[in-house]
C-alpha cells in the first residue's frame, strides 16, 4: 500500500516546466506481455474492464435471443427443459454478476483519477487484482456452462431445489464457489473507490465539487462493503451443505429456506442499487455536457444517492412478499418500497429542470441519456406497483417483473452506458465515434428494447409465470411473445451496430482533441488519451466546473490546472482530506507488478481444488496466495513504508 | 502529529466488510434460536470452563499489542518487540484452548444444525486469529529487521487495528453463542 | 384487490405519460443539432424548484398507495367468516396433493390437480411442500402463496361465481415447473357436497375379470408410487387415483383427459414431461390396454 510521508514540500510550477518524458518514463507500462500481466495503470485496467464487461454483455444477449427463440411460439421443443433453465440462470447471472457492476466499475476505475485531478487510484495493485479476479471467477462459471454444468437454479438459486438432493451434478457448485470468488473482486474494489474518494482528490476539490459520478459509484461501494459478506456466506454454507454435509438449510434437520432468501436478498436488493447509481451518475454529469450548463440541484441529486442506498438496505424482503410473513413485515417492507421512490423522483426531476433549463444539443450521447429518464420511469412505476403487497401477490413471479427489471436494468445501466461511451469514448481513444451510425445505434435500441418489453407488462397481467421453458397455446399468450421475441432480435441488432461503430471508428474515426464537447469537468483538461501521468502538475480546484468558471463566472476563484504541484519524485501524487480536499500528503505509487496476477492464479488453483474436491490443491492454492500478499505487503523503501527514505 | 496515507483507510474497509460478515453469521445462529424448539442446542448452557479464560487471553493479547503499538508511536523499540511479541503468544494460545475445546465438544459440525452453525462461526473467526497472528509475526519480524521509526510503521497500526477488530468480533462471537443461552 | 391494482396501474399509466411529455417537451423543438461549442454555456432559471415541485407532486400518488395497500392488505389476507372447507395442499415435483380435511376422520380424502370448492364460501388452503419451494395461484380468485417445505402457509379462495379456474405453479421448481398447473372447479354448496361424497368412498370393485386383470396389472406397475383406495395401490410419492376417471385433465393440466393421452401418458410420460418423476416402464400394448380400461372405471 502506498504509505506515510515524504518530508519534502512540493514545489509549484507551471506544466510546460514539467518534462513530459520523464513524466512518461516514470509512469509508463512496460510494452508487451509482461506489461499485460503487471500493468497497475486505472486507465489500463478500466480499459480491460469495459471490454470483458461488453464481451460478457455479448454472451448474456445471445443466451437471451436463443431463449426468445424457444418462447416465440407456444410448445416448442427447440431446447430441454434442463437447456432452458441453464440459459436463463446464465444470462441472469452473466448480466448481473458479470456485465452491469463491472461495466461501471470500467467506467469508474478509468475516469475517477481524471475527474479527481489525480495520477491514480489510492490502491493500483489491489485495482489490478480486482479485474484479474473478475476475469478469473467469470470464467470459472463459465467453465462450467461450457461443459453442461452451468448453474439451472436461476441467478438466485433458491434452497432446496439448489440442494444436493435435488441438483446432484456440480452445476451449482460451480456458481457457488465461483460467486464467492467474484465476491472478492467486488469488495477489493469498492474498497479502492472508497478509499480514493476519501484521500486522493485534488487540492480544493472539497467533497460538494466531487462530480456525481463519483458520488454514485462511492454509494455503490460502501453498498458492497457490508453486503456483499452476506451473499458470500449464503453460497458458502450452500457449498457446505452440498459438500461437506453441514445443515444450514436442510429442513430434515430444523434448517429453513427462508433463511437462504433472507441472506440473498439483503444483499440482492442493494446490489441492484448498486448497479445503477453510478450509471445515474455517469446521465447526472453527460446531461449538463449536451444542455449547456450545470446540473440542477446537485446537491439533492447527491443527497437522494445516498438516500436511495440506505433506504435500498430496509426494503429487501419485498422479494419474500408470497412466503407467508406475518402482515406486519410485510406492511413495513411495503411502505419501505414505496417511499424509496421519492430519491429516485429527485433525480428525474432534476434531469428534467437540467434539459429545460438549459440549450439541449442533440447528439447520440444525449439521446442515451435522455431516453433513458423514460425508461427510468417506466421501470419505477412497474416496481412502485409490486412494492404494493397485495398487487405484488398476483404479479411476483410472473412476466410483468420481467418487464420491470429489464425496463430499470436497460433503462438505467445500460442506456447511460451507451451514452457514457458516446461521450467518453473520444477521450479514451483519441478517435470520434460516428454520429450518424450513432442515431442508427439509438433508435434501433430503443424501439427495439421497447418493444420486446413493454407489451411483457401486459404478458404478465396476463398471468404467464415466470422461469417456464414453453406455455400452452390455450393460455393467449402466443402473440405477445412472438413481438417480444421480435423486438429482442431488434435490440440485438441496435447492440451489434454499437460494436460496429466502435470497432470502425477506432481505426478510422474523426480525430478528437482534448475536449471535442467542449464539456467542464478535470478529464477534458487532458489529452485524448491522457498520458500515463494523467495530469504533468496537480490541479488546484475551484469548483465543480474548472473548465466552465470563466463562462459560468459564480465566483472570483479560478482553478489551476496549468500550474501546480510537481511530484515527479518516482510515482507520486498528492492525498488531501476526506471532507475539504486540502493537501496533506505526497503518496508514494507502486511500481507495476506481478503480484494481483499471480495471486489470482493461486487463488483459482484454490477454488479449483475446492470444486474437484482436490484438497491437496485448495492447500496448494493458500498458500500461494499467502505467498503473493507477503511479497505485495513487505514494506518497501520507495513507498515510504520503512525508514530510509532519502530526502528531497 | 501522525500522517496515515491510505493503507489504514483501506483496513477500515476490511474491518467493515469482514465485520459485516460476521454480522450475518450471528444473524442466521439467531434466526434459528429464536423460532427453534430450545432443544436445538444439544448442551443446553454451553461450557464457560475454557471459553472465558480463552476471552480473557484474547483481551489480553490486545492489550499487549495496544501497548507496543503506543511504544511504536513513542520511538521505543523494546517496548514495541514485548508488546507485539507477547501479543503473538497470547493469539496462538488463544488458537492453542480453542482447539481443544473443540476437541472436547461432543457434536460435530455434521451432528446437527446447531453443530453446523457453531463451527462454521467459531471457525469463521479462528481463521481470522489465524491470519492475525501472521500479521503480528510480520510485523515482529519487520520490527526486529528494523524498518520502522516513530514516523514510518504504519503496519504496525494497521496489524494492531485488525487485531483489536478481531478481539472484538470474539465477544461478539462469545456474547451469542455461549451467554445467549443462559438467558432462557 | 382488483381497484387497488387498477389503480395503481392508473397512476403508473399516469406517471409515465407525465414524465415522457416533459422529457419530449424539453427535447423535440427545443433540441439543436449545432456544434456543440457555439452554444453557450449559462445557468439560468430556479431549477430547484422544479424539484421540489416534482417531488411534492409525487409524494401524493405514493402516499394514497401506501395507505390504500395497507387497509387492502389487511381486508384480505384473512376471510371474513369461518371456511366452509380446509384443505392441506402439498406442493411436489410437478403435481399437486389435496388432502380435504374433516372433524369427521372418515370424511377425510385425498385427491390431486383437481379442486373443487363450493361457491360463495371462503375455503381455507393449508400449503405446505414435499420437496423444493412451488406457489399456489388462481389468477383469477386471488395472490399467490408460496408452499415451503419444513412450514404450512395459509391463504383462502372463495369464489362467488361457479365455473372452471386455472391455477399454476409459479415458483421455479426444477425441470417441468412449466407443467404443474391445477384446476379449481367451483360448485353451487349442493353439487359440491355431491361430488365430496363421490370422492370419500374407495374404488368400486371390479365386475368383470377382465377389469379384475387390469386392477391385478395396475397394482403391479403402478402401485409403489400411486393409490387407489380399494386396491392394494398405497404408494404415497404420486398422484392418488382413486377418481381419475372424474378428473378433466391429466398430468397437472398438462393434457386433456382422453383415452389417447391416458394410454399415452402411461406408455412414455417423458416424451410429454422430459424430466418428470414417472419413469417409462417397458409395457406392452395388451398390459397397456388392461391399466387404461381399469383407470377408466374409477369414476
Amino acid at each position: 500500500m502506498p504509505g506515510v510521508i515524504a518530508e519534502r514540500v512540493p514545489r509549484v510550477a507551471a506544466s510546460s516546466a514539467v518534462p513530459r518524458d520523464e513524466l512518461e518514463k516514470i509512469w509508463q507500462t512496460q510494452p508487451g506481455i509482461a506489461g499485460w500481466l503487471s500493468s497497475v495503470d486505472h486507465k489500463e485496467i478500466g480499459l480491460r474492464y469495459i471490454v470483458t464487461a461488453f464481451a460478457f454483455l455479448l454472451l448474456g444477449g445471445v443466451e437471451a435471443l436463443v431463449m426468445r427463440v424457444q418462447l416465440a411460439r407456444p410448445d416448442q421443443q427447440l431446447l430441454t427443459p434442463e437447456q432452458y433453465n441453464q440459459l436463463y440462470s446464465t444470462h441472469g447471472m452473466t448480466m448481473i454478476f458479470l456485465y452491469a457492476m463491472p461495466i461501471l466499475s470500467g467506467f469508474s476505475n478509468y475516469l475517477w483519477p481524471l475527474i479527481l485531478g489525480s495520477r491514480d487510484m489510492a490502491f493500483p495493485r489491489l485495482n489490478a487484482l480486482s479485474y484479474w479476479i473478475y476475469l478469473a471467477s467469470g470464467l470459472f462459471m463459465y467453465a462450467g456452462f461450457a461443459i453442461g454444468a452451468g448453474p439451472n437454479d436461476g441467478w438466485f438459486n433458491y434452497v432446496p431445489l439448489a440442494s444436493r438432493p435435488y441438483n446432484p451434478g456440480m452445476n451449482i457448485d460451480f456458481y457457488a464457489l465461483g460467486m464467492i470468488f467474484l465476491g472478492v473482486s467486488t469488495t477489493v474494489g469498492a474498497a479502492n473507490f472508497i478509499v480514493t474518494f476519501l484521500r486522493t482528490r485534488a487540492p480544493g476539490m472539497s467533497i460538494n465539487r466531487v462530480p456525481i459520478l463519483t458520488w454514485g459509484t462511492l454509494t455503490a461501494s460502501v453498498a458492497n462493503v457490508l453486503v456483499v459478506p452476506s451473499v458470500s456466506l449464503a453460497f458458502c454454507l450452500l457449498w457446505m451443505d452440498r459438500q461437506i454435509g453441514t445443515h444450514f438449510f436442510d429442513v430434515s434437520q430444523g434448517g429453513q429456506a427462508l433463511l437462504w432468501q433472507h441472506l440473498f436478498w439483503m444483499f440482492g436488493h442493494p446490489w441492484v442499487y448498486a448497479i445503477v447509481l453510478p450509471a445515474m451518475g455517469m446521465v447526472s454529469d453527460g446531461l449538463p455536457v449536451f444542455c449547456r450548463r450545470p446540473l440542477v440541484g446537485y446537491a439533492p441529486v447527491a443527497l437522494s444517492t445516498v438516500a436511495t442506498m440506505m433506504l435500498g438496505f430496509g426494503v429487501w424482503v419485498h422479494h419474500m412478499f408470497a412466503t407467508g410473513l406475518p402482515n406486519l413485515a410485510l406492511s413495513f417492507f411495503s411502505g419501505a418500497s414505496i417511499i424509496i421512490t421519492v430519491p429516485s423522483a429527485v433525480a428525474v426531476f432534476a434531469w428534467t429542470a437540467t434539459i429545460w433549463l438549459g440549450r439541449p444539443v442533440i447528439t447520440t450521447a444525449f439521446l442515451y441519456f435522455a431516453s433513458m429518464i423514460v425508461l427510468f420511469t417506466i421501470g419505477g412505476v412497474s416496481g412502485f406497483m409490486t412494492a404494493s403487497v397485495p398487487v405484488d401477490w398476483q404479479l411476483t413471479d410472473t412476466y410483468f417483473v420481467v418487464a420491470h427489471i429489464h425496463y430499470v436494468l436497460i433503462g438505467i445501466n445500460l442506456f447511460p452506458v451507451i451514452g457514457g461511451v458516446y461521450l467518453w469514448f473520444p477521450k479514451m481513444t483519441g478517435r470520434m465515434l460516428d454520429e450518424r451510425l450513432g442515431r442508427w445505434n439509438f433508435w434501433t435500441t430503443f424501439i427495439g428494447f421497447n418493444l420486446a418489453f413493454l407489451p411483457m407488462h401486459l404478458t404478465g397481467l396476463r398471468g404467464m409465470p415466470r422461469r417456464i421453458y414453453t406455455y400452452p397455446h390455450e393460455m393467449g399468450w402466443d402473440g405477445l411473445n412472438l413481438i417480444t421475441t421480435i423486438g429482442s432480435f431488434l435490440l440485438a441488432l441496435g447492440v451489434l451496430l454499437l460494436v460496429i461503430n466502435v470497432l470502425t471508428s477506432l481505426r478510422h474515426g474523426v480525430a478528437a482533441g482534448a475536449n471535442p464537447w467542449d464539456a467542464g469537468t478535470l478529464e477534458w483538461a487532458t489529452p485524448s488519451p491522457p498520458p500515463p501521468y494523467n495530469f504533468r502538475v496537480i490541479p488546484h480546484v475551484a469548483s465543480r466546473h474548472p473548465l466552465w468558471e470563466s463562462r459560468l463566472k459564480e465566483s472570483d476563484e479560478r482553478s489551476l490546472i496549468e500550474d501546480g504541484m510537481v511530484l515527479d519524485h518516482g510515482r507520486e501524487t498528492a492525498g488531501s482530506t476526506p471532507l475539504d480536499g486540502e493537501p496533506d500528503i505526497i503518496l508514494k505509487m507502486p511500481e507495476d507488478s506481478y503480484a494481483p496476477f499471480l495471486l489470482t492464479i493461486a487463488a483459482s488453483a484454490g477454488f479449483c481444488g475446492l470444486l474437484l474436491h482436490l484438497w491437496w490443491l485448495a492447500e496448494v492454492g493458500v498458500a500461494g496466495v499467502d505467498v503473493a500478499l507477503a511479497v505485495w505487503l513487505w514494506p518497501e523503501r520507495r513507498l515510504g513504508q520503512r525508514v530510509e527514505v532519502k530526502h528531497v | 502529529m501522525r500522517r496515515i496515507g491510505v493503507g489504514w483507510w483501506g483496513l477500515l474497509c476490511v474491518v467493515l466488510t469482514e465485520g459485516a460478515l460476521f454480522g450475518y453469521l450471528l444473524f442466521s445462529y439467531l434466526y434459528y434460536a429464536v423460532q427453534l424448539d430450545p432443544a436445538w442446542i444439544p448442551i443446553r448452557h454451553p461450557s464457560l470452563r475454557l471459553a472465558v479464560p480463552n476471552t480473557i487471553v484474547l483481551l489480553l493479547s490486545s492489550v499487549c499489542v495496544w501497548w507496543g503499538e503506543r511504544g511504536t508511536r513513542e520511538g521505543r523499540r523494546g517496548r514495541q518487540l514485548l508488546g507485539i511479541g507477547v501479543g503473538f503468544l497470547l493469539g496462538l494460545a488463544f488458537i492453542g484452548i480453542q482447539l481443544q475445546e473443540w476437541h472436547d465438544k461432543p457434536f460435530s459440525l455434521r451432528s446437527s444444525l446447531y453443530g453446523s452453525l457453531f463451527y462454521t462461526i467459531t471457525g469463521f473467526h479462528m481463521a481470522h486469529v489465524v491470519a492475525g497472528v501472521i500479521a503480528l509475526a510480520m510485523v515482529f519480524l519487520w520490527s526486529v529487521l528494523g524498518y520502522f521509526d516513530r514516523m514510518r510503521n504504519a503496519p504496525v497500526l494497521i496489524a494492531a487495528t485488525y487485531w483489536h477488530f478481531v478481539d472484538a468480533v470474539w465477544l461478539a462471537v462469545f456474547t451469542t453463542l455461549y451467554l445467549t443461552p443462559y438467558l432462557g | 384487490m382488483v381497484a387497488l391494482t387498477w389503480g395503481m396501474l392508473l397512476i403508473a399509466i399516469g406517471v409515465v405519460i407525465a414524465i415522457s411529455l416533459l422529457v419530449l417537451g424539453g427535447v423535440v423543438g427545443r433540441g439543436r443539432h449545432v456544434d456543440i461549442a457555439s452554444v453557450p454555456v449559462e445557468r439560468g432559471g430556479n431549477g430547484l424548484r422544479w424539484i421540489w415541485i416534482g417531488v411534492g407532486v409525487s409524494s401524493i400518488p405514493l402516499v394514497v398507495a401506501l395507505v390504500w395497500t395497507v387497509s387492502v392488505l389487511a381486508a384480505v389476507s384473512a376471510p371474513t367468516g369461518k371456511p366452509a372447507v380446509v384443505i392441506e395442499v402439498t406442493g411436489a415435483q410437478w403435481w399437486w396433493k389435496a388432502r380435504y380435511m374433516d372433524r369427521d376422520p372418515a370424511r377425510i380424502f385425498t385427491t390431486a390437480n383437481e379442486i373443487h370448492i363450493p361457491t360463495g364460501e371462503p375455503v381455507q388452503i393449508r400449503l405446505t411442500s414435499a420437496d423444493v419451494i412451488h406457489s399456489f395461484w388462481v389468477p383469477a380468485l386471488g395472490g399467490k402463496t408460496d408452499t415451503i417445505p419444513g412450514q404450512t402457509n395459509v391463504t383462502w379462495l372463495q369464489a362467488d361465481m361457479a365455473g372452471t379456474y386455472r391455477g399454476q405453479c409459479t415458483e421455479f421448481c426444477g425441470w417441468q415447473h412449466a407443467h404443474m398447473g391445477f384446476l379449481v372447479l367451483a360448485q353451487p354448496p349442493a353439487q359440491f357436497r355431491l361430488w365430496e361424497d363421490a370422492q370419500i368412498k374407495p374404488a368400486r370393485p371390479p365386475t368383470s375379470p377382465q377389469e379384475a386383470a387390469g386392477k391385478a396389472a395396475f397394482e403391479f406397475h403402478c402401485g409403489a408410487c400411486h393409490t387407489v383406495r380399494g386396491s392394494k395401490a398405497g404408494g404415497s410419492v404420486a398422484p392418488d387415483l382413486t377418481h381419475i376417471e372424474s378428473r378433466t385433465t391429466l398430468a397437472a393440466v398438462t393434457l386433456p383427459h382422453m383415452v389417447g393421452t391416458l394410454s399415452g401418458w402411461i406408455a412414455d410420460p417423458q416424451a410429454i414431461k422430459p424430466g418428470v418423476h414417472m419413469p417409462v416402464m417397458d409395457i406392452s400394448g395388451p398390459e397397456l390396454e388392461r391399466i387404461r380400461s381399469y383407470l377408466q372405471t374409477l369414476e
